[in-house]
Order: C-alpha cells, then structure tokens, then sequence
C-alpha cells in the first residue's frame, strides 16, 4: 500500500496524483488556521532538502466544512494528519474528526521540526487523542528522539494503533554567498534520499520493539527503496519529497516494487513485511 | 543546446507536452540534482520546447550543460500564464526575464518590446526579439517605460525590484513573479507568498500576478 507523505501532496489541486494513492493524507491540520512561515521556505541541499512550512493550514473547521467534502470525491480513503501546541489541541482535533466516516484514520504529528513542540509527552499526547476517537491513530514520530523504541513503546501503551515513520530531522542550508541561512526560519526539517537509513533504522527497531503496523517514509524514491521499508517491517509506505520532482512516482514505485518482489518469490508487499528481522528471529536449539 | 549572449537556450523534443499558455511555466529536471527547477516556455517550434536559462546555480548550470540526446523529465505547462485579451499591449523584461517574451510576442502578433540588460554581453539575447527597444545599465528600463506606459497595457517579468517599480509606474500591469519552488503544482506550499493579505501558492495562483 503506497500513501502520500503528510504536506508533501495537495489532493484538490493535484487530483490525479491523488487518485495514484491507496489513501490519501492531508497536510496537518491545527485547532486554528495558521499563515505558515515566512520565505525562503525551502532549500535543497545535496541530497535531500529543508523545509520550513511551519503548518500552514485553514484550521479544522475549514478543513471539515470545505475540504473534506470535496476530498471525500476523490474515491481515495483520507488520513487526515492533526498537530497541535498541547495535548488539548489533540484532544479538539480528534473530536472533530471522530464522527466524520469520511475519515479513515487519524495520523498525530507528534514531531514536527518547524513548530515548537507541546509540553507533553507523545504518551500524554496519545492518551488525550485516545479518549476522543475510536478512528484508527497513528503516532507519527521523530527520528531525533534519543531512543525512539523506546517513544514507540510508550505510545503503544498510551493506546497507538499504528506508527508513522519518520518525520524530518532539523537542518541548516547556508547561503553560498553570503554564509547567512537560507531558510526564513534559519533551521528547517531534512527530507529526501538522506533521511532513509535513518527512517529504515527507526522502523527496524519499532517494529521489533513493538510490532505494531507501521508507515514507512524518508527518502523513498523507488521501488527498491520500499522494499527495504517493507523489509525493515513497514506494512505500508509513503512518498514525500519524490512527489515533487515526480508526481508520477506513486505507479512507478509500486511497479517497480512488484517487480521488486516478484524477483524474490514474494506474491504481495504484506508477504515482505519484516522480512529483514528473520534472521534475528532464529535461534540455535 | 545554443548560447544566445550570456544565456542558454535549451530546446527539447515536445513528445505528448502541451506548450500551454504564454507566461506558463515547466518543472524542468535538473541532471544530478534532487528538484526539478521552474523554466518559462521561451519558444515553442513546431515538435519542441525551448527554454531560455541563466546558470545562476547548480541545477540552472547542470542544465546549461546538457548533450543532446539526454533524456530530461518536463512536467507541465503550470500555473497561469499571461492575459492575451489587452489592446496596447507592451512586454517589458529585465535580464533573464526575457524568457516568457519570445513565445508571448509571437502569440500577440510582435508588439513592442522594452529590454534592459545588465551587460551588452547580456544584451545580445535581443536578437529573440528583433523588435525590442534595449537599454543597458546603468540605465533601467523604466526609464524608457514611464514615457510609454500611459498608452500600454503592460506585461512584465524581471527580478524583482524591477517588478516593483514596473507596478509602481504601471498599476494594472501583469507581472511574472518568482518564488523558490520545490514541486511548481501545489504540493509542497514552498513558494507561498502574501497577496492583498492572502497567503497564496505563486506555482497555482501565479506566477502572473495583476499588479493591482
Ligand atoms: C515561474 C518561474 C519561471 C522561471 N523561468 C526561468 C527561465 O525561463 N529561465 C531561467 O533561467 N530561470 C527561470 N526561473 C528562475 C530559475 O528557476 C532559478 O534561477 C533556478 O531555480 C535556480 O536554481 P539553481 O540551482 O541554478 O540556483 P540556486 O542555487 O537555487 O539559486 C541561485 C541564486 O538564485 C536565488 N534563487 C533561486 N531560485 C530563485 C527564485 N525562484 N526566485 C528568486 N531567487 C531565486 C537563490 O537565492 C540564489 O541566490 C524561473 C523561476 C520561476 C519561479
Ligand atoms: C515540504 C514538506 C512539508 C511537510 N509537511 C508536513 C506536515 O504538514 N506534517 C507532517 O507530519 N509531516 C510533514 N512533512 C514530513 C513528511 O511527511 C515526511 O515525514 C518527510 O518528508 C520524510 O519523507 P520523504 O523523505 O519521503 O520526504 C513535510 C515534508 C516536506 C518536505
Ligand atoms: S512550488 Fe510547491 S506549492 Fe508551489
């Protein structure tokens, strides 16, 4: 299954981009509408690149009233991504979207770099998210924790049912000339081809610390790359910064993942999932 | 692959892409870089694209280096391109702002043309548009523009501080701006800017703006 990565597609503007998803998840979305950061907003770098949106969004209420409806057309099944300043903030989001069947699951953006975080833990997060909604959660984590397992683990008791792995890492862009920071915002959130041995490690280790259902992402840019995901013991993926240079890449990823995978004796992606763990697994009598 | 003065024109085959509107742009891969970089339609000759470029960076020099026969990832015609319906038309373009103008002034039927240029090496890129009147710094094409702009509806595109005083002479001129943009179709809301106090992607709602 291939998902788009949150705020790296547009669905009503790109509508045939979004039909190439098996789901759809919209950019985070916070109790208010927020304006986003001031330019320069993105900056590329060798291999990969910074952003610093910093959540421009309409606000849930918008995002209800006028988006959903129109998203729900699509025929694609929608994840919508909440972020917030305080558990509080999760709590209203996921209120808002527990009743709306439109909504198939909820993905907590636990860990954006381009926002101050909330004072509480992704625990308490989830817990306040949890007593809210019976939709699907996500908690969608940082590969900057000091032990991201370990988040793993404490989201899963606060009641998680699945993880999104990674969001970006902070970075920092100079200008070539005048050595001062690109980026608006100084520092800004690393994505792209970079970002994937440190995704494929976070996913390596919550699933083997957790098992739960995981969304791989970080600089996925083929179908060898899911594989790897998959492998490392995502169920599904998602595609960020490829999207942008290739809105194509949905159909072509999961071709060349087919192709990836039929090579290996495997009929469907669900029959690699956590393959890389086996040898792990095996222990001598 | 040609140089024209201080800049290149890339042409490529046009396979199943649509030139689009004058004033549209394309997302144009860059060989060896992550993102694609955005490139005004310059010319569109029967079965090509041709893309006027100024090596500013790595990806617009990357591309000034291309060998024909490469194979290069186009994606577009994006965004909104130039209102054609004006009367007294008059396109107006700094430096590598004369790239959209070539295929405007042949959709418009050759109407005046004013260039500035930072160089006479710069300059010689007039000759993609035989008709244009052309000034060099230190003198600026205002100049000559604030005795034409009473009787003109004015296209413009240019870096921005030319772009600024452009609106400040003309105020219902159609400007073409630029923002840094990672994808050129909405998905990244890179190249956000304010309009009238309404944050606005310029790839989507742009990048011709009415001054106004
Ligand atoms: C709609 C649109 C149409 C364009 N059409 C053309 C065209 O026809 N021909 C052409 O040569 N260029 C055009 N440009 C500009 C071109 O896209 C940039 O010069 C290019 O992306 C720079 O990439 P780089 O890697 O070479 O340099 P970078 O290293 O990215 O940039 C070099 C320098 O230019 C600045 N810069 C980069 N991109 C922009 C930008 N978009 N706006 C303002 N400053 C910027 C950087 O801050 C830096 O100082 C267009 C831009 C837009 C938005
Ligand atoms: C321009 C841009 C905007 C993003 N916006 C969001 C966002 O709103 N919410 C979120 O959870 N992640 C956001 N991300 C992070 C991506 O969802 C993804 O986790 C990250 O980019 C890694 O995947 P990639 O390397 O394939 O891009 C954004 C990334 C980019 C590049
Ligand atoms: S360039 Fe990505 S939204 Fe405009």
């Amino acid at each position: 299954m291939i998902l788009n990565a949150s705020g790296c597609l547009d669905a009503l503007a790109a509508p045939e981009v979004a039909r190439s998803l098996d789901a759809f998840v919209t950019k985070t979305v916070t109790p208010q509408p927020r304006q986003g950061n001031r330019p320069v907003r993105i900056a590329e770098t060798e291999h990969g690149m910074l952003n610093s949106i910093g959540l421009e969004n309409p606000g849930i209420e918008a995002l209800v009233a006028e988006k959903l409806p129109r998203l729900v057309e699509l025929g694609v099944p929608i994840w919508v991504s909440v972020g917030g300043f305080a558990a509080t903030d999760f709590a209203e989001l996921c209120a808002a979207l527990d009743e709306r069947d439109e909504v198939t699951a909820i993905e907590l953006n636990l860990s954006c770099p381009n926002v101050d975080e909330a004072p509480e833990s992704a625990a308490e997060i989830v817990v306040a998210a949890r007593a809210e909604t019976r939709k699907p959660l996500y908690a969608k984590l940082s590969p900057a924790a000091a032990d991201v397992a370990e988040v793993a683990r404490a989201v899963q008791a606060a009641g998680a049912d699945g993880l999104s792995l990674v969001n970006t890492m902070r970075g920092l862009v100079l200008d070539t000339h005048s050595l001062e920071p690109t980026l608006g915002t100084e520092t800004g959130g690393y994505s792209g081809p970079a970002l994937k041995p440190i995704a494929l490690a976070a996913v390596f280790r919550c699933y083997r610390a957790t098992g739960m259902p995981i969304v791989g992402m970080g600089g996925i840019t083929t179908g060898r790359d899911a594989l790897e995901f998959l492998a490392a013991g995502a169920s599904v993926v998602a595609l960020g910064t490829v999207l942008f240079a290739d809105p194509e890449a949905p159909a072509r990823v999961q071709a060349e993942l087919m192709t990836e995978l039929s090579a290996r004796g495997l009929d469907q992606p669900e029959d690699a999932c956590g393959i890389s763990h086996r040898a792990a697994a095996t222990t001598v009598a | 692959m040609e140089g024209v003065g201080a800049y290149t024109l890339l042409r490529v085959e046009r396979g199943g892409l649509e030139p689009g509107v004058p004033g549209q742009f394309f997302m144009v891969e860059a060989p060896g870089r992550l993102l694609p970089r955005p490139m005004s339609l310059c010319l569109a000759p029967a079965g090509e694209l041709g893309f006027l470029l100024e090596g500013v960076g790595p990806g617009t020099r990357a591309l000034c280096e291309v060998e024909p026969g490469e194979r290069l990832y186009v994606f577009g015609p994006l965004g909104n391109g130039f209102r054609l319906d004006v009367e007294r038309p008059l396109l107006v373009g700094g430096g590598i702002g004369i790239a959209p103008f070539p295929y405007v002034a042949q959709a418009l039927g050759d109407p005046p043309v004013l260039l500035g240029f930072r160089s006479e090496r710069h300059a010689e890129a007039a000759v993609l548009l035989p008709n244009a009147a052309v000034v060099v710094e230190p003198t600026y094409v205002t100049e000559p523009l604030a005795e034409l702009v009473e009787d003109h509806d004015v296209l413009a595109c240019g870096p921005e501080p030319m772009l600024e005083a452009v609106r400040a002479l003309a105020p219902t001129a159609q400007l073409a701006w630029e923002a840094p943009m990672a994808c050129g179709y909405g998905a990244c809301y890179g190249c956000s800017v304010e309009i009238d106090g309404v944050l606005k992607r310029l790839c989507i709602d742009g990048p011709i703006l009415e001054a106004a």
